[in-house]
């Protein structure tokens, strides 16, 4: 099966790449939410609405959209679900396509930096991911995208409104940036609330890293627009742009002061979370994304030599759920993933 | 929903914690949760986007006060997917692209409410984006013109109007 290559691999190939603020910044993310005229939203639309959709959406000749990588069409009811799981894990989908649509199908670049979901929550989502701090380099991709895409499709639009989406919290641009952050100095001297409260009053959000209603793992923050109407892309980003700037610096700050004040307690928990984790026979994915935040910690401080950015990156997805039964083999309740997750960050560490 | 620890604020953080095994579900306004250090963010168990919203649209028919209004609201229908004013209000989601226009001005408070704002500025349709594209900048001369009115300085204001006035003769033929 050709779609399968995209759930081989825990690291996207376009994570591979280096970035500004990578320490801080692991990736950024635009999607792009775009309706197609005359048909019902996917929420009405009956299966064979749903099929047009797909058809015109991946009508599209393949050509059309070479200049941004090869790319690879699956539909969601061909594979199974645990495939489904790990697209979800490597947020090349979202949950809701995984599980909730109807003739949903994404199609990938081969580079998995560019993902356009079919019939999720709308007709067409356009997902573009950047390693680092990129968020305008993502945007930019995103939108000549979508420029193709409009070159064969007419979209929902009117003047007053823009883009007309299925949920009243996108409409306008249609436009989500989100920077995934890594924040621990600023969680373990608990400015973090003040900080997440205050990106909440200038028309930002923060989740955890798995979208809407998921819990922040491994001090792991989703930093997004809520904003979709009544500001140009451009005033979104830059928004999205100056406070993740300034965040990052308080992170900073916060990381020069717990080094300074409590170097001592803070060199034992990191070498700690790294003695367990090479050692350790049973591993919760929370106690994991804890101790993995520790270790990479540790790399941004220099208190750990390794492993490398890459590394930590490709384990916090190779940890999760779907990506350990996928590794094995076979399905397994809580405890034995526990055990397979503890076995598998065991032997990665050791490696290097 | 008010906060179940002071009891005087409205609840806006909802999150469910899983102790052992055992679920204990919370509602706390923002300082309490502050301070008892429970602001865990993106943790909503079931409080899902569409619900606040459907929350917010019940505020606007309570702030219009007057029964009638909010009676003839509920009963608006999109006439090309069937949706109604009030399966909208519950669900959170429009059925198709026309209910944004059967609903109408109705949905100005929400739009109001959750972005701040009413109307699209951002990027337009290659095609078809023209005729927008246009009305844009008759908008932004008329501003300009204002203002130099405002200054006094007619011989500018004029070369305005006139360009102004081609340009909409131009709109209206296209």
């Amino acid at each position: 099966m050709p779609n399968l290559r995209f759930t081989e691999k825990a690291l996207s190939d376009w994570m591979r790449g280096q970035a500004d603020a990578s320490e801080i910044v692991i990736s950024s993310r635009v999607r792009v939410a775009r309706n197609l005229q005359h048909l019902p939203f996917p929420l009405l639309a009956t299966r064979q609405q749903s099929e047009e959709v797909l058809k015109r959406l991946t009508g599209i000749p393949s050509d059309h959209l070479q200049s941004f990588g090869t790319f690879y069409t699956v539909e969601l009811d061909h594979i199974d679900p645990l495939d489904k799981r790990v697209l979800v894990e490597k947020h090349l989908i979202s949950p809701n396509l995984a599980n909730e649509s109807q003739h949903g199908a994404v199609i990938l670049s081969e580079d998995e930096s560019v993902s356009i979901m079919i019939n999720e929550e709308d007709h067409l989502r356009i997902q573009c991911l950047y390693p680092g701090f990129q968020i305008r380099q993502a945007w930019e991709k995103a939108s000549s995208i979508d420029d193709k895409f409009e070159e064969y499709i007419d979209y929902a639009f009117d003047d007053k409104h823009g883009y007309l989406t299925s949920c009243p919290t996108n409409v306008g641009t249609g436009l989500r940036a989100s920077v995934m952050m890594h924040l621990p100095a600023l969680v373990m001297t608990q400015q973090i609330n003040r900080i997440l409260s205050a990106v909440s009053q200038v028309g930002l959000t923060v989740r955890g890293i798995y979208g809407e209603g998921s819990e922040a793992i491994g001090n792991l923050f989703q930093i997004s627009n809520q904003i979709t109407l009544g500001q140009t892309e451009n005033e979104i980003i830059d928004n999205l742009h100056s406070v993740v700037l300034q965040i990052i610096e308080h992170e900073k700050n916060a990381r020069t002061r717990l080094m300074n004040d409590s170097r001592l307690r803070i060199t034992d928990r990191i070498k700690r979370s790294y003695g367990i984790l090479s050692y350790a026979e049973v591993m919760d994915s929370k106690e994991a994304g804890q101790r993995l935040s520790d270790v990479r910690l540790g790399v941004d401080l220099g208190i750990l030599e390794g492993p490398s950015i890459p590394v930590m990156n490709e384990l916090n997805v190779m940890t999760q759920p779907g990506f350990l039964q996928k590794t094995y083999g076979h399905d397994m309740n809580t405890e034995e993933r526990d055990i397979y997750r503890a076995k598998l960050i065991r032997e990665t560490l050791g490696k290097r | 929903m008010l906060c179940q620890e002071c009891g005087k604020r409205p609840a806006t953080l909802h999150f469910t914690k899983i102790v052992n095994g055992e679920k204990t579900e919370f509602h706390f306004c923002e300082s309490c949760a502050r301070e008892k250090g429970e602001m865990i963010p993106g943790t909503s168990g079931g409080f899902s986007i569409h619900s606040l919203l459907s929350g917010l649209m019940d505020i606007d028919m309570a702030g219009k006060g007057a029964a009638s209004s909010a009676k003839a609201a509920q009963s608006l229908r999109c006439e090309e997917c069937g949706m109604t004013y009030s399966q909208f209000s519950k669900i959170g989601r429009f059925g198709c692209s026309s209910c944004y226009k059967y609903f109408g001005s109705r949905l100005d408070p929400l739009f109001k409410r959750v972005h701040g704002s009413t109307v699209h500025v951002g990027k337009l349709p290659k095609r078809g984006g023209s005729k927008i594209q246009a009305k844009r900048k008759i908008d932004g001369l008329k501003l300009e013109l204002q203002q130099r009115i405002h200054e006094e300085e007619f011989e500018e204001a004029a070369k305005l109007r006139d360009q102004i006035r081609t340009l909409e003769k131009e709109l209206s033929e296209q």
